[in-house]
C-alpha cells in the first residue's frame, strides 16, 4: 500500500535525459579560455628522502608553471580528520605515488611530456609494505607504533565463555584492496588568487574540499568556493581524494596569477594514485555450544591504511562495529587497528570497512556450521538477532525486522534446500564442473557512526522562487546514485506539489548549506529527511499565510514571494531521541538504524580452469522503504556486481607499494557476461526517522556477495576458502594444495 | 592520452604496390592495420614509433576466398567476418570460436587476422587455431612473395620470419576433411574482454578407434604461440580407449615454458594447460 503521491514511485531520473544525450557536461568537457593543464611529478619510491630535483637541460622550462612545497602560501597539508598528509612532499617521501612537484602548460601533451623530464633524486629508506611489517614496527614509519587508530569493543566475558565452548574455532580471513573504477577519473578545475579561490570538479563532498582549501591557503572561509560538477561515479573514491587534487590545481593557478588550471587524471594515473578499499586481515576465535548457540567471539581486525591517516579511523570504526555480524552474541571482544604502510593511503569505498569484517564473520559461520554438522541456515536460525536483543556495542535492537523470515525468503527464491541436498550427489560424478549454493546474512548501519551525525549538524533548505518553483539546497551530490531524484520526490511529497516544480541546485558552497558529505548511506535517510522537513515547514508557512487553499503550490509560492520578497525554510539534523553514544567507551547506539539483508547464490566451479561462475543471485533486503524502486534496485544490482568483482576477480597487484596492474586490461571488473541475473527483493518496514520511512541502502549490497559466493564454494568443493579475491589462482592452490 | 599525434606521421599508400615501395623505402615505418594493438601503448605514451604505414585502405588485403582445397584470407580479414562465415562454423569451428573470443564487438569489427599474427603476442587468440589447422602465411615485398608455414613464422618473443621490407598479405588454411575433432578453449581472468592466461586448440582425426592425425597448440605458455609437439607425439596412433594421459601430460609440461606475470602465474598456467589437455582428451575419447 502506498499512501504517497511521489514516494515509493519510480520517478524518472532528473538528470537522466541530459546524461543520455550527452548534454551533461563533466569537468573535462568544459572549454575555458586561457586554461592551463596540470600534471604531477611523483616519487616512484615507497619511502625515502629527497636529495635533489633536476630539470632536463635544453627544455623550455620557462613555458611551464612549476610548483613545489615551497610555493604553498599557507600550510602544507591536505586536511582531513588530522593533518598528517602533506599536499606536496617536502623532503620526506612516504609512498611511491606521492606528489612532489606540479607542472602546468597550455598544451596538455606538453605537460605530460615535461613530467618525464624532471628527475627526483631520492635516498631510499626501508619501507613497510605489509600489515605484518607494520605490526613488527620494523621500521616505525608513522607515530610511535605505526598505528593510526585502535578500537576496543567488549561485551560479557569472552575468555570465560570461550573456555566453555563445545566447538572452538580459530581462523583468519583476508581481503584485498579494491579500485573503484568509477566511469569518470578524478578531475578538478581551479582558479585561485588572494581575492578568492574557486574550485569546480568531480567530487562527493564539496565541504570537505572547502575545508582542505581553507586550511592549505589559510584564507577566510568565505573566500573559498567549491562547486560540484556533474560527477561520473564515486563509490567513496571521490570522498577524500578530491581535496588533494583541488589543492594541487589551486596551487598551480595561484602561482599562475589566477589563470584557470585543470588537472584531469587519465585512467592509469587515477588507478595508481587514488585511494582504494583497505586490505584487511581478520582473525576470529569463537566458541559454540553443542546445539550451535554462539557463546563467544574474539575478533582481531587489522586494516592496512596506507601512508597517511585520511579516513582510516572511521573506516576502522565501521568495520569494528559490524564485526560480529547480525548475531546475538553474549560475550564478545573486538580489537581493531588501522596500520600505516608505505602505499598510497587507502580510503572510502562503498561499505567503508563493513564488507571486510562481514566477510570474515559470514565465512566463519559457514565454517562453524560445517564443523558442528549443522546446515548453515540452521546455525543462523539459532543465532540471528531478534528485536530487543543487545548488539555488540550494547545497542538495543529496535528495528522490527524478522531476520529469519528475511533469510528464508532468499533461501526459498534460490531453492536452497533442494540444491543443498542434490548438488553433492551431482558433484560426485566426474564432471569437472561442481555446483554449490550458499548465502550470507548481514546488515549495514545507516548514516555516520555514533554521535558523528550530531557533530556534523547538517542543514538542508528549500527556497521558493518568483516563478513559483522550489529549489532544494543541500551539499549532497548527485553522482549517478539518484540523489537529485530522491530529493525531488521527497520535497514534492512534503509540499504536495508535482515533481516538475522541484529543482535540485547543483552543490556550490556559496549557495547551499552544509548538509554533510555524500557518504555513509546517509543521503536519503538523513539528508532526505531534512529536505522533507524543510518541505513540511514551507507548506506550513504557506498555509499560515492563508495561501494554498486551492492546492496550487506554484501559485501560492508566487504570491508569497511577491508579498514577502523571499521564501526559505531550513531543517537541521536532530538525532532520534533514543540515540545515546559514548565515543570513549564505544558503547551505545552505533547507528539510528540498520538495513538488513540475506543474499543467496547458486554457482558453478570449473575444476578444469578453477573459474567460479555465479549462475543465480538473490538479493533480499529490508531498507525501510524504497523511495524510488527502480533507482533502489539499480543500487542493489550495481553493488552486487561490485561485490562479485571484489569476491572473484578484482585483484590489486602490489609491487613496491604501487599498484602494478593500474590498467583496465589488467585490473578486471565484471562484465555483463560474468554476472548472473541479479534478482532483487525488498522488504519494507518504514523507519520512523527516515523520509517516507526510508533507510540508507547504497552500501548494503557491497557487504554480502563475497561471503555468499565463498560459502557456496565451500558447499561445492568441501573446502574452506578464506580470502578474497578468490581468483582461480587462489582456488587452484586450495584445491590442489599449494 | 599520453601519446602525441602531433609528433607522428602516417604514410598512406593507395594500393599494395605503393605500400610495398613505401615499406622498402621506410623500413622504420610501423604497419598500421586496425590499430587495435597499436593504439593501446600509443595512448599510454609507451609506443616509440613516430612513422606509420597505413594498410587499412588496401583492398588487396581484404576478402576471403574459398576453393576446393583451401581457404585464403586477406591479412585485413576482420574477426567479425570470420565469425559470421557459414562455412567456417562447420569446417573451422576453432577459428570461429577464437575470433568470437577476441575482445568484443568493437574490436572484432576493427582488429585484423594479419595484425593478430604480426603483433606476435604469445597471448593472441587466433594463432593456436591457425596452428592446428596447418595455416601458411604469404609474406610479400617488392622482391616478391613467399609462402611459409605458420608453425615456423614466430621465432621467439615478438620475433618472426618477417623481413623489414615485407608485409603479411594472405593467410591460407587447408580445408580439413569432414568428421574431425575440434577443440578450443580460452582461459582469461573473466568471461569476456580478457587477455588469455592459457589457451589450447586441438584438431584430430580418428579412424579405427585410433588417433590418426593430431595437432595441439597453446597460447600464453611460451614466448610465442606454440605447437605441443611432444604431447602430440605421445598421443598419435594411440587407441582412443586407452589414451596415455600421464605420458601426454608429462610431454606437455616439456613443450611449454610459462612465466609469472601480472595476469597469472607459471604454476597456474602449467596446471591449467594440463587440465585443458585432459579436458580435450575426454572429449576426444567420446568421439
Ligand atoms: C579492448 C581490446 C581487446 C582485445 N582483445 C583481444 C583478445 O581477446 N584476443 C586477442 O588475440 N587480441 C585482443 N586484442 C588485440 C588486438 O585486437 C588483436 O591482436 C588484433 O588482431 C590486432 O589487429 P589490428 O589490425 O588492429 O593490428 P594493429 O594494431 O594495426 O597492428 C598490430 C601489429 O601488427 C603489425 N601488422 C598489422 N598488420 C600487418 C601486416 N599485414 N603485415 C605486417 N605487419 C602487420 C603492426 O605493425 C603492429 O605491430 C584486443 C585489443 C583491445 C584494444
Amino acid at each position: 500500500m502506498n499512501d504517497y503521491a511521489h514516494i515509493g514511485r519510480s520517478v524518472q531520473r532528473r538528470e537522466g535525459r541530459a546524461k543520455l544525450t550527452g548534454a551533461a557536461l563533466f569537468t573535462d568537457d568544459f572549454k575555458i579560455e586561457g586554461l592551463l593543464h596540470g600534471a604531477t611529478v611523483r616519487s616512484r619510491v615507497p619511502r625515502g628522502r629527497i636529495t635533489g630535483i633536476h630539470f632536463e637541460e635544453g627544455f623550455p622550462w620557462d613555458e611551464f608553471v612549476i610548483v613545489t612545497a615551497r610555493d604553498i602560501p599557507g600550510k602544507n597539508v591536505v586536511a582531513h580528520l588530522i593533518q598528517d598528509q602533506p599536499c606536496l612532499a617536502d623532503g620526506v617521501i612516504n609512498h611511491p605515488e606521492e606528489a612532489i612537484m606540479l607542472l602546468a602548460h597550455p598544451d596538455p601533451q606538453r605537460v605530460q611530456d615535461a613530467r618525464e623530464r624532471v628527475r627526483v633524486d631520492v635516498e631510499p629508506l626501508p619501507p613497510v609494505l605489509s600489515i605484518d611489517e607494520s605490526l613488527r614496527c620494523d621500521p616505525v614509519i608513522w607515530g610511535e607504533d605505526n598505528i593510526f587508530k585502535t578500537i576496543h569493543i567488549t561485551k560479557g566475558d569472552p575468555d570465560g565463555a570461550e573456555a566453555q565452548g563445545h566447538l572452538r574455532m580459530d581462523a583468519t580471513y583476508l581481503t584485498g584492496a579494491q579500485e573503484h573504477v568509477y566511469i569518470e577519473p578524478n578531475a578538478i578545475i581551479a582558479e585561485a588568487t588572494a581575492e578568492g579561490v574557486l574550485v569546480r570538479g568531480s567530487m562527493q563532498c564539496p565541504y570537505y574540499v572547502h575545508h582542505a582549501l581553507h586550511e592549505m591557503f589559510q584564507l577566510p572561509l568565505e573566500k573559498v568556493r567549491v562547486a560540484q560538477v556533474e560527477t561520473g561515479g564515486g563509490f567513496g573514491g571521490k570522498e577524500d581524494f578530491p581535496s588533494m587534487l583541488a589543492c594541487h590545481a589551486a596551487l598551480l593557478s595561484w602561482k599562475a596569477g589566477g589563470r584557470p588550471v585543470k588537472i584531469a587524471y587519465d585512467r592509469e594515473e587515477d588507478m595508481a594514485c587514488t585511494t582504494k578499499r583497505h586490505p584487511s586481515r581478520t582473525r576470529i576465535r569463537s566458541a559454540f555450544a553443542t546445539d550451535g548457540t554462539l557463546l563467544a567471539l574474539d575478533v582481531e581486525l587489522l586494516l592496512d591504511g596506507g601512508a597517511y591517516t585520511t579516513l582510516s579511523p572511521v573506516v576502522l570504526s565501521r568495520a569494528a562495529i559490524h564485526a560480529s555480524g547480525p548475531y546475538r552474541c553474549p560475550n564478545l571482544r573486538v580489537q581493531a587497528r588501522a596500520l600505516a604502510t608505505n602505499t598510497p593511503p587507502h580510503g572510502a569505498f562503498r561499505g567503508f570497512g563493513a564488507p571486510q569484517s562481514l566477510f570474515a564473520i559470514e565465512r566463519h559461520m559457514d565454517e562453524a556450521a560445517r564443523r558442528l554438522g549443522l546446515d548453515p541456515a540452521e546455525l543462523r536460525r539459532k543465532n540471528l538477532l531478534r528485536t530487543g536483543d543487545v548488539m555488540a556495542t550494547g545497542q538495543i535492537m529496535r528495528d522490527e525486522v524478522d531476520l529469519i523470515a528475511l533469510m528464508d525468503r532468499a533461501l526459498t527464491e534460490i531453492r536452497y534446500a533442494e540444491k543443498r541436498d542434490s548438488y553433492p550427489t551431482l558433484n560426485a560424478s566426474d564432471d569437472p564442473v561442481k555446483r554449490g549454493v550458499g548465502f550470507s546474512v548481514f546488515m549495514h548501519g545507516g548514516g555516520f557512526t555514533g554521535s558523528a551525525e550530531t557533530m556534523l549538524n547538517s542543514v538542508a533548505a528549500l527556497e521558493g522562487t518568483e516563478d513559483g518553483r522550489v529549489r532544494v539546497l543541500a551539499a549532497s551530490t548527485e553522482m549517478g546514485q539518484g540523489a537529485n531524484t530522491v530529493f525531488t520526490q521527497v520535497a514534492a511529497e512534503a509540499l504536495q506539489a508535482p515533481v516538475d516544480l522541484i529543482m535540485v541546485v547543483p552543490p556550490d558552497t556559496s549557495l547551499v548549506p552544509n548538509s554533510g558529505p555524500t557518504v555513509a548511506s546517509r543521503t536519503t535517510q538523513v539528508v532526505g529527511k531534512l529536505v522533507l522537513d524543510a518541505g513540511l515547514a514551507m507548506r506550513k508557512t504557506l498555509l499560515d499565510a492563508g495561501l494554498l487553499l486551492d492546492g496550487d503550490v506554484a501559485g501560492a509560492i508566487r504570491t508569497y514571494v511577491a508579498r514577502h520578497g523571499a521564501l526559505r525554510t531550513e531543517s537541521r539534523y536532530q538525532k532520534p531521541d533514543f540515540m545515546e553514544w559514548d565515543d570513549t567507551t564505544y558503547r551505545g547506539d552505533a547507528y539510528a538504524t540498520y538495513s538488513w539483508a540475506c543474499y543467496a547464490v547458486d554457482l558453478r566451479v570449473d575444476l578444469v580452469t578453477y573459474e567460479t561462475q555465479v549462475a543465480d543471485f538473490v538479493a533480499v533486503q529490508e531498507v525501510g522503504r524504497a523511495l524510488n524502486p527502480t533507482l533502489a534496485a539499480g543500487q542493489i544490482e550495481g553493488g552486487v556486481a561490485q561485490g562479485i568483482g571484489w569476491g572473484l576477480n578484482e585483484e590489486v597487484i602490489w609491487r613496491g607499494g604501487s599498484m602494478a596492474n593500474h590498467q583496465m586490461s589488467n585490473y578486471l571488473i565484471a562484465t555483463a557476461v560474468d554476472l548472473p541475473r541479479i534478482r532483487v527483493f525488498f522488504e519494507e518496514r518504514p523507519f520512523a526517522y527516515g523520509p517516507g520511512g526510508a533507510k540508507g541502502l547504497g552500501e548494503l549490497p557491497m557487504d554480502g556477495p563475497a561471503p555468499a559466493i565463498l560459502n557456496a564454494v565451500q558447499h561445492a568443493l568441501q573446502i574452506a576458502p578464506r580470502q578474497v579475491p578468490m581468483t582461480p589462482e587462489v582456488l587452484m592452490d586450495l584445491v590442489e594444495g599449494a | 592520452m599520453r601519446g602525441q599525434p602531433s609528433l607522428c606521421d602516417v604514410l598512406a599508400p593507395l594500393n599494395l604496390d605503393e605500400a610495398l615501395a613505401l615499406r622498402a623505402a621506410h623500413p622504420e615505418a610501423r604497419p598500421l592495420a586496425g590499430g587495435t594493438d597499436l593504439m593501446v601503448p600509443f595512448a599510454a605514451g609507451r609506443l616509440p614509433d613516430r612513422l606509420f604505414l597505413n594498410l587499412w585502405g588496401l583492398e588487396e588485403l581484404r576478402g576471403i576466398t574459398v576453393s576446393d582445397g583451401e581457404v585464403t584470407f586477406g591479412a585485413l580479414t576482420l574477426f567479425r567476418e570470420i565469425a559470421a562465415h557459414p562455412l567456417f562454423q562447420r569446417e573451422f569451428p576453432n577459428l570461429v570460436r577464437s575470433a568470437k573470443a577476441t575482445g568484443a564487438l568493437a574490436i572484432q569489427s576493427r582488429g585484423s587476422l594479419g595484425g593478430n599474427i604480426a603483433n606476435g603476442s604469445p597471448a593472441a587468440d587466433t594463432p593456436p587455431s591457425l596452428l592446428v589447422y596447418g595455416a601458411e602465411l604469404e609474406l610479400t615485398s617488392l622482391r616478391g612473395s613467399r609462402w611459409v608455414p605458420y608453425a615456423d613464422f614466430h621465432t621467439g618473443y615478438k620475433r618472426s620470419l618477417l623481413a623489414p621490407d615485407e608485409l603479411i598479405t594472405r593467410i591460407r588454411v587447408p580445408r580439413p576433411r569432414a568428421g574431425g575433432f575440434h577443440y578450443f578453449r580460452k582461459v582469461g581472468t573473466r568471461q569476456a574482454q580478457a587477455i588469455s592466461k592459457v589457451s589450447l586448440a586441438a584438431w584430430a582425426r580418428t579412424g579405427n578407434g585410433h588417433i590418426q592425425e593430431l595437432r595441439i597448440a597453446l597460447g600464453s605458455v611460451a614466448p610465442m604461440p606454440i605447437r605441443a609437439r611432444g604431447a602430440e607425439k605421445a598421443l598419435l596412433g594411440r587407441s582412443g580407449a586407452s589414451l596415455p594421459l600421464d605420458a601426454a601430460l608429462e610431454a606437455l609440461q616439456a613443450d611449454i615454458s610459462p612465466i609469472d606475470d601480472l595476469r597469472s602465474s607459471a604454476r597456474f598456467r602449467r596446471k591449467v594447460a594440463g587440465n585443458l589437455l585432459a579436458d580435450m582428451l575426454r572429449g576426444l575419447a567420446l568421439v
